[in-house]
């Protein structure tokens, strides 16, 4: 089921429907899913509209969706805020280590299991993933981060998670259903050891599942403060989103105080809004791009190995 | 060497021990950076349960802290707090999955039914896009929306003449409850629809066309052919998501915090942060979190078992 991609599905449909008129139907049911998508993108052209308006026109409450008084001051404010700048450069760095060193470690877990002739494959498998079902708490994990005199290091943030059962299992059900077992034979035949091919084969094969999975680490890199939260107190050290999600509790407790005069002296809510984009354009900038892949990706996950 | 190689493929069962590790080493030796990062990292912590049976000083460490057994167990089910993060994560758990739970079925079938191939893929990218924003990001651009002075809702329904004063939606318990189980629901609902699409790109084809022929109409056909056919995924989805009912996401709750809200918003990964962490009641955090994992633990089992026996896929 899982095989089929989405074009496929498609190009059915074509087939099933194109025959037909539109009808009432149809144009209702293209104004339902219409209306859900602007739920999707209408709160961030107002944040859009909101971090480039003056802040007398934000306070005013006359800012839509586009933006009034433009000025691009809170995004300069934002750079030359050295803080933000720097959790910025120190988020994507963090990003990027953290998604290459987790394909690597998921792809030298799921390669090996994923073929059946392995010995010990059961226990190994079972090793892995226990540690879906059964963690050991926040508190025992701290203090062994402690132990390993990881807390308040960029570390913290990266080794701990880069094995990630879940990954590993959509990977692993990658190659088992779309990597053909007689060109691995033809492969030893040839005199190949199991890296190259390993190397030269299965990997340049895999670029669908390589872009999805990619594209989850980094996601889930990106957008988890928690862990911060727990193990780092040095502000160096603190990904954006950390300090994001600073910015916006105080905000939340001024604005559920319910005294306008709170409100103007926290952080201005058009810098508030320009640091929100801010942390999330490299979202949006990315996805596009990977989006193809990773449903198929997704879908191929679904039929569990 | 490379001679006996060559005679290893085609029958490997027939060769011994020596000669497989001969040719599979490697895996092994991949197989080492994954064990060791789960050893290090997650079986290492493991001993560290052993708190929840001390009474344990952060400062004495675990051989100066006393034993106490059930004790601190016995205690937390005392304990008012403990009780309401309890109450509160399970009826907010049960919640998320009575509300969110129907939403991608309900948009995968509306999805299917789209005739241009172009529209459904744009409408599929933009409702994909909410799954891949944090809680951060999601709990302040709601701040946005929601504010009951300034927030973009409460002023557009002010200027309708809806209401006078703005909605409390993030500031009043009930009011917040809604808002924050619909935002979940938003969240969740598009990347849901993927398994169900998958499901249904699965049915066979002539099952429709039949259908056509026979004159069924659109609700017919979704009624008697679609959902049938997905029947079991539903089941499955269902199953798992029951088995996470004791979970508990620290960022979502993390990101909709206030200071009105605590009485909902106090649940359990809330709980273990402000007695552990914040508090420095170590046993007391810890007892906590080998309940919740074990619980899980065993709910994931059952529901696994449950699964299988209604002759669905189980998740293990």
């Amino acid at each position: 089921m899982a095989k089929k991609n989405i074009s496929e599905e498609d190009s059915r449909f074509e087939g099933i429907h194109g025959v037909h008129k539109i009808k009432i139907g149809d144009i209702l049911i293209m104004a339902v899913l219409v209306l859900l998508c602007l739920t999707c993108v209408m709160p961030f052209v107002h944040l859009l509209a909101k971090s480039l308006s003056s802040n007398t026109a934000v306070l005013s409450k006359s800012v839509y969706f586009w933006p009034k008084g433009f000025n691009i001051s809170a995004y300069r404010s934002l750079f030359l805020d050295g803080q933000m700048t720097h959790a910025m450069i120190y988020s994507v760095e963090l990003t990027i280590i953290f998604t290459v060193l987790g394909m690597i470690v998921c792809t030298c877990a799921a390669y090996p299991l994923s073929k059946k002739r392995l010995k010990g494959r059961g226990v190994i498998s079972i090793l892995l993933m226990l540690t879906m079902y059964f963690s050991a708490g926040l508190i025992p994990s701290y203090l062994l981060m402690k132990q390993l005199n990881l807390l308040n290091t960029m570390w913290v943030l990266i080794l701990p998670l880069i094995f990630s059962p879940y990954n590993m299992l959509i990977m692993k059900s990658f190659f088992q259903s779309s990597i053909p077992d007689s060109l691995e034979e033809s492969a030893f035949l040839d005199g190949a050891t199991n890296f190259k091919i390993l190397f030269r084969i299965v990997l340049p094969l895999s670029k669908p599942i390589i872009a999805t999975l990619s594209l989850f680490y980094a996601v889930g890199r990106w957008n988890s403060y928690a862990d911060a939260k727990y193990y780092i107190t040095r502000k160096a050290l603190q990904p954006i989103q950390y300090l994001l999600s600073n910015m916006v509790k105080s905000a939340a407790d001024s604005a559920t105080s319910l005294s306008e005069a709170a409100q103007v002296t926290s952080t201005p809510e058009v810098y508030q809004a320009a640091a929100v984009m801010f942390a999330t354009i490299p979202i949006m900038c990315i996805y596009p791009f990977l989006q193809k892949y990773f449903v198929k990706g997704v879908m191929v996950g679904a039929v569990k190995g | 060497m490379e001679k006996k190689k060559m005679e290893v493929a085609p029958m490997p069962r027939k060769k011994g021990l020596a000669v497989y590790f001969k040719r599979d080493w490697q895996l092994y030796v991949l197989l080492i950076f994954p064990i060791a990062c789960v050893i290090l990292f997650n079986y290492m912590a493991y001993p560290g349960l052993r708190m929840a049976f001390m009474d344990y000083k952060p400062a004495k460490g675990y051989s100066g802290s006393e034993w106490v057994g059930f004790e601190t167990f016995q205690k937390i089910f005392r304990d008012k707090d403990f009780l309401r993060a309890l109450k509160n994560s399970l009826i907010f758990n049960f919640l998320d999955l009575l509300v969110g739970f129907p939403m991608p079925i309900l948009l995968a079938l509306l999805l299917n039914e789209l005739r241009y191939p172009k529209f459904k893929k744009l409408t599929q990218t933009i409702l994909y896009l909410p799954h891949f924003l944090s809680w951060v990001i999601i709990g302040s651009v709601a701040l946005y929306l929601f504010k009951p002075s300034t927030g973009l809702v409460n002023i557009w329904l002010m200027n309708m003449g809806v209401i006078k004063e703005g909605i409390p939606f993030l500031s009043e318990k009930w009011h917040w409850a809604v808002t924050y189980l619909l935002i979940y629901v938003w969240q969740t609902m598009g990347w849901g629809t993927i398994i169900y699409l998958a499901a249904i790109t699965g049915i066979n084809g002539e099952l429709y066309e039949a259908a056509d022929i026979d004159g069924a109409n659109r609700w017919q056909k979704i009624w008697s052919i679609t959902l049938p056919s997905i029947k079991g995924t539903i089941v499955t989805l269902l199953i798992m998501n029951l088995g996470r009912v004791m979970g508990s996401n620290f960022e979502r709750l993390d990101s909709f915090d206030n200071v009105q809200v605590r009485d909902f918003q106090y649940q359990l990964a809330i709980y273990i942060y402000d007695k552990g962490l914040s508090g420095g009641n170590y046993s007391r955090a810890t007892a906590v979190g080998l309940f919740q994992s074990l619980t899980g633990l065993i709910l994931v089992l059952a529901t696994d078992k449950f699964a299988k026996m209604l002759g669905e896929d189980g998740l293990i």
